[in-house]
C-alpha cells in the first residue's frame, strides 16, 4: 500500500507542474496589460514601466514563472489588482461560506440519492425505477442556476418560506444559517443527487446479485435486513469515491449558485474578479480549484484501493 | 463530463452502417424517441427564420411585459417588448451551433491526442497523457471560465473554452478504445499482413471508434449546451442583444417578482434541449452496451 501511495504521489508531480504552468500562462498570455488596469487613466510610459518593474513583468516569462511559483510556495499569492488585499486572505475569508454551501448541498444530495437509488435497485424495472431513472437524466439536464431561480420564485418570492440571499455562519445561529443555506444548497446539490442516485442504483444492483446476498437470504435474513445491513454498505463503495470528487469540485459548483443567491463565497469572488479583470484573484481561485480537485482525486484513488481489496497496488 | 458510459459502448467492435443505426432505433424505443427529439430541435433551429412570428431583436416598448398566451405573443414579451417565442426559437440557433463547434473542437483535438497516444504508446503516450491529466485536473466549468477570463467574454471564446474542456474526455476515450482494439485479432492480423499504420488507423481503428464516439458526442453536446448557457448566464458567453437562452435567464431573473416567465421560459428551453441530448446519449449507451444487450 505504501508503495502504491508513493507511486501515486510521484505521478501527481508532473501533473501539478503542468497545472501551475497552465494557470500561469493562462493569465500572462491573455491580451491586455495588467499595468493599464492598475493605472486606469494615468497611463504615462514611465508609470507603465514602473508597474512592469514592480510586478516583474519586464523579466523573461520563465523567470516570471519561477518567481511566481516561489511566491505561491511561500503562501504569497499576490495582491488583488482592484482591492490591493492579499489574494490568499481574500480567498480564505470567503472559503467558510463556500464550504458551508458545498457540504450542505452534498448532504442534501445524499439524503435524496441513497434512499431513491436503493429503492430503484430493489424494484428494478418497476414504475418507481423508471421514474427514478427519468429523474436522474432530468437532474443533470436542468441548469443549477435555473433550479435556483425557480426555487427563489416559488419558495422565497411567492410563498416567503425562505429568505433570499444573505449568509449567516452556522456557528453564529445554526437555525437561521440553515434557513439561508437551504435554497442554494438544493439548487447546487440536485445534479449531484441525480449522479449519486444513479451510482447507488447500479452499484446496488451489482451487489444484490452476489452469492453472499443469496446466502444471507437462504439463512433466513429478512429482505430489509439483507438490503440495508448486508448490501448497502458494499454498494456505497463506488458512491464514496464519487462523493470525494464532488467535495473536490465544490468551488466549481459554487461559481454559479453563489452568483444567483448573492452568496459571499469564493465562486462569486471568481465571477466578480473576472469582470473587474482582477487576474491575480482569478489565478488564485483557479489554482485552488485545480489543486483541491487533484487532491480529491488522489484521496479517492487511495480510498478506493483501501476499501476494495480487488484493486491492485502493483 | 465522464467518458465511462461511452467506453462501455466500445466493448465489442461492430461497424455500424446507417442501416444498422436505423435497426438500432427500431429495436430501442428510447433511442428512437430521443433521436426524434434531437432531430426536432435541429429542425427548429434551421427553420426559425421562417417559423418565428416576430423579429427576435424587434423592440416594441408599447408591448413590454405581455404575459404568455397573449394573442400574437404565445409566450409573452420581455421588458423591451420583444417576442419571447421568437427569441427562444432564434436562441436555438446560438445554442446548437455552439454545441456543435465545441464538440468538434473536443473531438478533433482529443481524438487526435488519444489516437496517437494509444497507437504509438511509449514516451508519446506518457507525455500526452500527462498533458491530458493536467487538463483533467481542472474542474470543467472552472477551466472554461478561466479560458474565457483569459481570452475575454464572447460567444466565440466560450465555444473554444468548452471545446478545450472536452479535449481530455475524448483523448481518454479514444486512447482506451484504441488500446482495446490493438489487442484484437483482426488488428494483429491486419498488421501482420503488412498494412501501413495510416491504413490501419483509417480503415480499421477509426470505423470501430464510431460507436463510443457517437455516445460521447451526444452526452458532451448536452454538456456543451449547459456550459454555454452557464457562461452566458454569468455574462461571459453571448453578449446583448443576441437572443441567447442563458443570457435571457440572466436578464429575466431581475423581473422574477412580477414576470417570472421571462426567466422560466428560456430555462425550460435549455432543460428540454439538454435533456434530449442526454437521453439520446444514455439510450444509445444502453442500446450499444453488449452486457445490457444480452
Amino acid at each position: 500500500m505504501t508503495a502504491y501511495v508513493l507511486r501515486r504521489l510521484l505521478l501527481m508531480l508532473p501533473v501539478a507542474f503542468l497545472v501551475t504552468v497552465g494557470v500561469f500562462l493562462l493569465i500572462h498570455l491573455s491580451p491586455g496589460d495588467p499595468a493599464l488596469i492598475i493605472l486606469g487613466e494615468d497611463r504615462s510610459p514611465q508609470a507603465i514601466a514602473q508597474i512592469h518593474q514592480e510586478l516583474g513583468l519586464d523579466k523573461p516569462l520563465y523567470v516570471q514563472y519561477v518567481i511566481w511559483l516561489g511566491h505561491i510556495g511561500h503562501g504569497d499569492w499576490g495582491r488583488s489588482i482592484t482591492t490591493h488585499q492579499p489574494v490568499a486572505t481574500a480567498i480564505t475569508e470567503r472559503l467558510p461560506a463556500t464550504f458551508e454551501l458545498g457540504l450542505t448541498a452534498l448532504l442534501w444530495s445524499l439524503l435524496v440519492a441513497i434512499p431513491l437509488g436503493t429503492i430503484a435497485a430493489v424494484r428494478r424495472g418497476s414504475v418507481a425505477d423508471q421514474v427514478a431513472t427519468g429523474i436522474t437524466v432530468a437532474g443533470v439536464s436542468i441548469p443549477n442556476f435555473f433550479i435556483g431561480i425557480v426555487l427563489i420564485f416559488l419558495l422565497s418570492v411567492s410563498l416567503r418560506m425562505f429568505p433570499f440571499g444573505g449568509y449567516v455562519p452556522f456557528l453564529q445561529d445554526p437555525l437561521e444559517s440553515l434557513r439561508h443555506v437551504a435554497l442554494p444548497a438544493i439548487a447546487l446539490g440536485t445534479a449531484g443527487a441525480a449522479i449519486n442516485m444513479r451510482f447507488t442504483r447500479s452499484s446496488m444492483i451489482e451487489v444484490l446479485n452476489h452469492d453472499y446476498i443469496r446466502t444471507a437470504r437462504a439463512k433466513g435474513a429478512s429482505w430489509r435486513r439483507v438490503v440495508f445491513v448486508h448490501a448497502l454498505k458494499n454498494a456505497l463503495i463506488p458512491v464514496v469515491t464519487i462523493i470525494g470528487l464532488q467535495i473536490g469540485g465544490i468551488i466549481e459548483g459554487a461559481v454559479v449558485t453563489e452568483t444567483v443567491f448573492t452568496w459571499p463565497g469564493v465562486g462569486r469572488l471568481a465571477v466578480e474578479s473576472i469582470f473587474n479583470r482582477d487576474y491575480t484573484v482569478v489565478q488564485g481561485i483557479v489554482l485552488l480549484a485545480a489543486f483541491s480537485y487533484m487532491v480529491a482525486n488522489l484521496l479517492v484513488d487511495l480510498a478506493y484501493a483501501w476499501l476494495d481489496p480487488r484493486i491492485s497496488y502493483a | 463530463m465522464s467518458n465511462a458510459p461511452a467506453i462501455v459502448a466500445a466493448q465489442e467492435p461492430i461497424r455500424r452502417t446507417p442501416v444498422a443505426l436505423l435497426e438500432l432505433m427500431r429495436g430501442h424505443r428510447r433511442v428512437m424517441a430521443s433521436f426524434v427529439l434531437v432531430a426536432l430541435l435541429f429542425l427548429v433551429a434551421i427553420l426559425s427564420p421562417v417559423i418565428s412570428p416576430h423579429d427576435p431583436l424587434g423592440v416594441s416598448p408599447d408591448n413590454s411585459y405581455l404575459p404568455p398566451l397573449t394573442p400574437g405573443h404565445v409566450l409573452g414579451t420581455d421588458e423591451l417588448g420583444r417576442d419571447l417565442l421568437s427569441r427562444i426559437l432564434w436562441g436555438s440557433r446560438v445554442s446548437l451551433p455552439v454545441a456543435f463547434v465545441a464538440v468538434a473542437v473536443g473531438l478533433f483535438g482529443g481524438g487526435l491526442i488519444g489516437l496517437v497516444s494509444g497507437y504509438a504508446g511509449g514516451i508519446a503516450d506518457l507525455l500526452l497523457m500527462r498533458l491530458v491529466d493536467a487538463l483533467l485536473a481542472f474542474p470543467g466549468l472552472i477551466l472554461a471560465i478561466a479560458v474565457v477570463a483569459a481570452l475575454g467574454p464572447g460567444l466565440r471564446n466560450a465555444m473554444i473554452a468548452i471545446g478545450i474542456v472536452a479535449v481530455p474526455v475524448y483523448a481518454r476515450l479514444v486512447r482506451a478504445v484504441v488500446l482495446q482494439l490493438k489487442q484484437m485479432e483482426f488488428i494483429v492480423a491486419t498488421r501482420s499482413l503488412g498494412a501501413t499504420p495510416l491504413r490501419l488507423v483509417l480503415r480499421h481503428l477509426i470505423p470501430n471508434l464510431l460507436n463510443p464516439i457517437i455516445v460521447q458526442v451526444s452526452l458532451s453536446a448536452g454538456f456543451a449546451i449547459l456550459a454555454e448557457a452557464t457562461l452566458s448566464f454569468l455574462g461571459l458567453g453571448a453578449q446583448l442583444p443576441t437572443p441567447d437562452w442563458g443570457q435571457m435567464i440572466n436578464s429575466g431573473a431581475s423581473f422574477l417578482n412580477n414576470d417570472p416567465w421571462l426567466a422560466i421560459v428560456p430555462g425550460a428551453a435549455i432543460s428540454i434541449t439538454v435533456y434530449s441530448f442526454n437521453l439520446l446519449g444514455d439510450s444509445l449507451r444502453d442500446a450499444l452496451d453488449p452486457r445490457l444487450r444480452s
